[in-house]
């Protein structure tokens, strides 16, 4: 709060303005050298600029488990979410989670967003079934495939198993008899002929079948389900409710598709408490091992108890995640609270089987909160928009600078440009660095950031004018005008900053875009400001134009209607001295 | 013409002294009535809220042949909600239908691709459960709340907690100001609204700020001299920052206004509009803001110092005296100018005078 010391110091840094210049001209150089060399030439664009759909989800927690909503379970739940969308053949949907509870699927245009949505949209439902019949994924018009319900090497995997401790369950998708499997498991008072055995009856049911329509109609699907076609897997786990006899899809330990015919659900997700892939160290293997609730292990004890006394294949129960069989482990005895699977995981399948079991234990749900859907046309259209809305404005701003700060809108133009420049090479590398996209709320920030840009200067400029009018020549106007300009520039781009910080960890979505853009190119302004214009403002203010107030320069003290100086001998001294650099307290 | 001529080259030379400070109360009562009207337009019409805070969706086709009207009736039938159909600029139609849940709004788009006869695929859609908006909406709350706060310290410890009061008074204005022309005008709130709205934030009290910052300057050792009061100080730091603050303002402008009428023209609604919108709405109370009522109202808080009133008595004393002797104000001595902090304290201090031609 002192007044300004008033000395003949020299302007420290401030009067080599040349290292500021090289210090900005290399980073510029490098920005842009990495950018080409990184090969991310453009910004990348998002889906409401490209094209797309991106779907929004928000957790949502059962009540009394609010704290299920935390960082682990919505990063199993993205890793769940991501195999789903990227089990449809989108190789680069990206899933992430924003704030704390939302998920945000975007997926590229180009794929089937009407399948995505609803892969997306549903909760990860997982449950233990009771097998009662395994086949091998069947193409009813091939023949080949249908003559061939061989042991599958799994099988083998199985029998190798056996020696094994008592309490393992092992993933077997075992082929064999189906025929007599369904029929026993669903209970058919006379023999059906099932289509399965027999490539010929494919696909017809028999009239003479004496069971219910509903048993009828289990057996034609599970006879005609073809598990190669991504669809009917699909269409299989359509509607089924979890007390239903159902068909299902699940690839083998060596990854081949398998059909399965299941019984109702014994155990739910929500009976797991935990599960993970861990190493055995005695056996040298990975395995998976679950922690059951108190009720699940009671369920568990059941199931597995009755399990463990049938015949392959229906030893097994499934474990069946959205309808998919993940793993299909028989039971060779009773268990309980704590089980393990084991069988050929490596650490990818196991860490992933445990995955899926937990998040099939999360009591949490997904509300989609929003789809948007944008074609590529729109996308380009809003882009081009955006653009030509900035170009314009940027031209407005221009000619409002060159009307009425002349010569000194020179700085001004370069200042804007230099600031356009880092802004895009930054957004290009953003984006393979940290997943930026740049998308319309973006945009917007960036047209509305040449105002705070602008502004900088502004103040600056009207204060070196302040200063001409006290009657200053040029070059100490420039020193003494900056300290002060300093000060509040920095002060209003903090002010400015901190609403964009504020915004971008408070809101989501759009909202995030906006702020991020608008807190980047407020960094980037004072970058700017100080290692840019103020340099050069010093550098130009030693030419003839600017430095002897040319009519044209913007700082002509006649028409700034400068005042004779009050204090002639203290003006005199001033300009001898040169640059001054009023100290602010 | 000619008197405006005068003003912008009067403002060009830093000539303005205007006497903001001195009619402070005509400009509070015109923002109290501004925010009456805004409160009371909010109370009776409300807001129209987008789709984004009810729930539906907004579908958007390609260029077709298929009337206004026309595909009005197709939305609503298909959907059983009311329809609302908009052309955009590139002949494509923007179709906005409430009231719909995602799942529901997918089979919308299914028919009205039948009926305009459009491929599915080439029919933008945004669809928004109900619950969206509301979350955006709390999201932006306590965005806003907790902005709030933070500037409030910021400001507090930069300069002083007077100033940080009135710069929050005049955010409160400028947002209240924004919303109630949003409640007149029947503008729809979107999202995008809300992204401006909070943009506003920074704006609004960046244009204070640096007014603030030219006040803090000029009072330094206020207490010092005998010349001036704080009001007249104050007054004298918002002329001398006016011609940053226009500049400012309409630098601002013109790239919103660029995104409004020509974003918004090419593509009819949509969110470049909306936030061009409120922008717009919000830099031109923020600018008006910051000179009239964020500066009055510090003056205003500081005269309630002791220091500053007694420093107002003095002045008032000296003046009397200096009046008795029949000196000329204006031409007094220098004396007290040293006292003061900076030259730039005394910048337009042979114009003070003129704050009364000025006037009407």
């Amino acid at each position: 709060m002192a007044a300004p010391k008033k000395g003949r110091r020299p302007a420290g840094g401030q009067s080599r303005p040349g290292r500021a210049l090289a210090l900005i001209l290399i980073a510029m150089v490098a920005l842009t050298g990495g950018m080409f060399w990184s090969g991310h030439t453009t910004p990348r664009l998002g889906i409401d600029l490209a094209g797309g759909t991106s779907i929004t989800l928000k957790a949502k927690a059962e009540p009394g488990q609010e704290s299920a909503v935390n960082e682990t379970n919505m990063n199993t739940a993205v890793g769940i979410i991501e195999r789903r969308v990227n089990g449809l053949g989108v190789s680069e949907a990206e899933v992430q989670t924003q704030g704390r509870e939302n998920i945000i699927v975007n997926i590229p245009k180009g794929t089937n967003e009407k399948q995505a949505r609803e892969q997306v949209g549903t909760t990860a439902q997982l449950y233990f079934r009771p097998v009662l019949a395994v086949a091998a994924a069947e193409q009813p018009a091939t023949p080949n495939a249908t003559t061939s319900p061989t042991p599958k090497p799994s099988a083998s995997g199985a029998t190798a198993d056996k020696g094994k401790t008592d309490k393992s369950a092992t993933p077997t998708a075992t082929a064999s008899t189906q025929g007599r499997a369904v029929t026993e498991a669903l209970k058919a008072p006379s023999p059906t002929p099932t289509s399965t055995t027999t490539p010929k009856s494919t696909g017809s049911p028999k009239t003479d079948t004496p069971a219910d329509p509903a048993t009828a109609a289990l057996q034609q699907k599970f006879a005609t389900l073809n598990c190669l076609d991504p669809k009917q897997r699909t269409a299989a786990s359509k509607g089924v409710l979890p007390t239903d006899t159902t068909v299902a899809c699940g690839k083998n330990a060596i990854g081949q598709w398998e059909k399965y015919l299941l019984g109702p659900a014994e155990v739910d997700g929500k009976d797991v408490d935990d599960a993970k892939g861990v190493f055995d160290q005695q056996r040298g293997m990975w395995i998976v091992t679950m922690d059951f609730t108190s009720g699940g292990a009671k369920k568990f004890q059941k199931i597995t108890g009755k399990l463990s006394q049938q015949q392959e294949p229906q030893n097994q129960f499934a474990i069946v995640l959205d309808g998919e069989v993940v793993s299909a482990p028989s039971v060779r005895t009773t268990l309980s609270a704590n089980a393990e699977i084991s069988g050929s995981f490596n650490q990818e399948s196991a860490q992933d089987l445990g995955n899926i079991l937990s998040y099939g234990a999360l009591p949490l749900t997904f509300d989609t909160q929003s789809v948007d859907t944008v074609t590529a046309a729109l996308g380009g259209e809003q882009l081009e928009a955006g653009l030509i809305a900035g170009a314009i404005g940027l031209g407005l701003v221009i000619i409002y600078l060159v009307v009425y700060y002349r010569g000194l809108s020179l700085i001004a133009i370069l200042s804007l440009g230099v600031s356009a420049l880092l802004t895009y090479v930054i957004m290009a590398l953003l984006g393979p660095a940290i997943g930026f996209a740049l998308n319309l709320p973006a945009v917007c920030g960036a047209i509305v950031a040449i105002g705070i840009t602008a502004d900088s200067f502004i103040v600056y400029f009207e204060r070196i004018r302040d200063e001409i009018r006290e009657g200053r020549t040029m070059r100490p106007a420039v020193e003494r005008a900056w300290p002060r300009a300093r000060r509040t520039i920095l002060v209003s781009d903090f002010v400015s900053f901190l609403a964009a910080a504020v915004l971008f960890v408070v809101t989501v979505g759009k909202v995030q875009g906006f702020a991020f853009t608008l807190g980047l190119t407020t960094l980037l302004d004072i970058v700017v400001v100080f290692l840019f214009t103020k340099p050069v403002m010093t550098l130009l203010a030693r030419t003839k134009f600017f430095g002897n107030g040319h009519k044209w320069s913007g700082l002509d003290p006649k028409r700034l209607g400068a005042q004779p100086p009050l204090r002639r001998t203290r003006r005199q001294s001033v300009s001898a001295a040169g640059p001054v650099d009023p100290k602010e307290a | 013409m000619s008197k405006l001529g005068d003003l912008g080259a009067r403002l060009h030379r830093g000539e303005v002294g205007y006497d903001f400070i001195g009619n402070r109360k005509i400009w509070y009562g015109i923002s109290i009535l501004i925010t009456i009207t805004a409160i009371v337009a909010l109370a009776v019409r409300g807001l129209n809220m987008g789709i984004e805070f009810q729930g539906g969706a907004v579908f958007t086709t390609p260029k077709t042949n298929v009337s206004v009207t026309q595909a009005q009736e197709y939305a609503e039938e298909a959907s059983g909600h009311d329809a609302i159909v908009q052309e955009l600029g590139s002949g494509s139609l923007r179709i906005q239908v409430g009231g719909l849940d995602t799942e529901k709004s997918d089979q919308v788009r299914a028919q009205l691709s039948k009926d305009l006869n459009v491929p599915e695929n080439k029919i933008a859609a945004e669809l928004v459960g109900p619950s969206w908006g509301e979350q955006i909406a709390t999201k932006a709350w306590t965005g806003l709340a907790v902005f709030m706060i933070l500037v409030v310290i910021y400001l507090a410890i930069a300069f002083e907690w007077r100033m940080a009061v009135a710069a929050l008074i005049a955010l409160i204005h400028d947002l209240t100001i924004t919303v109630g022309i949003y409640s007149l005008v029947g503008f729809e709130v979107t999202v995008g609204t809300v992204i401006g709205l909070l943009t506003i934030l920074g704006y609004s009290l960046y244009d204070t700020v640096v007014v603030f910052d030219s006040l803090k300057e000029q009072t330094k050792g206020i207490t010092k001299q005998t010349r001036w009061t704080y009001s007249e100080i104050a007054n004298r730091s918002i002329n001398g920052t006016l011609v940053r603050s226009i500049n400012t303002t309409v630098v601002a402008l013109l790239p919103v206004a660029g995104l409004l009428f020509i974003g918004g023209g090419v593509l009819g609604a949509g969110m470049l509009n909306d936030i061009s919108l409120s922008l717009f709405v919000g830099l031109a109370a923020g600018a008006y803001s910051s000179i009239f009522i964020a500066t009055p109202l510090v003056a205003d808080l500081k005269e309630r110092e002791p220091a500053m009133k007694a420093l107002k008595k003095r002045v008032l004393a000296k003046r009397a005296a200096a009046a008795a002797k029949g000196e000329s104000l204006d031409e007094g001595t220098d004396l007290a100018e040293g006292a003061l902090a900076g030259e730039a304290a005394v910048v337009g201090q042979g114009r003070r005078g003129r704050s009364s031609e000025n006037r009407g």
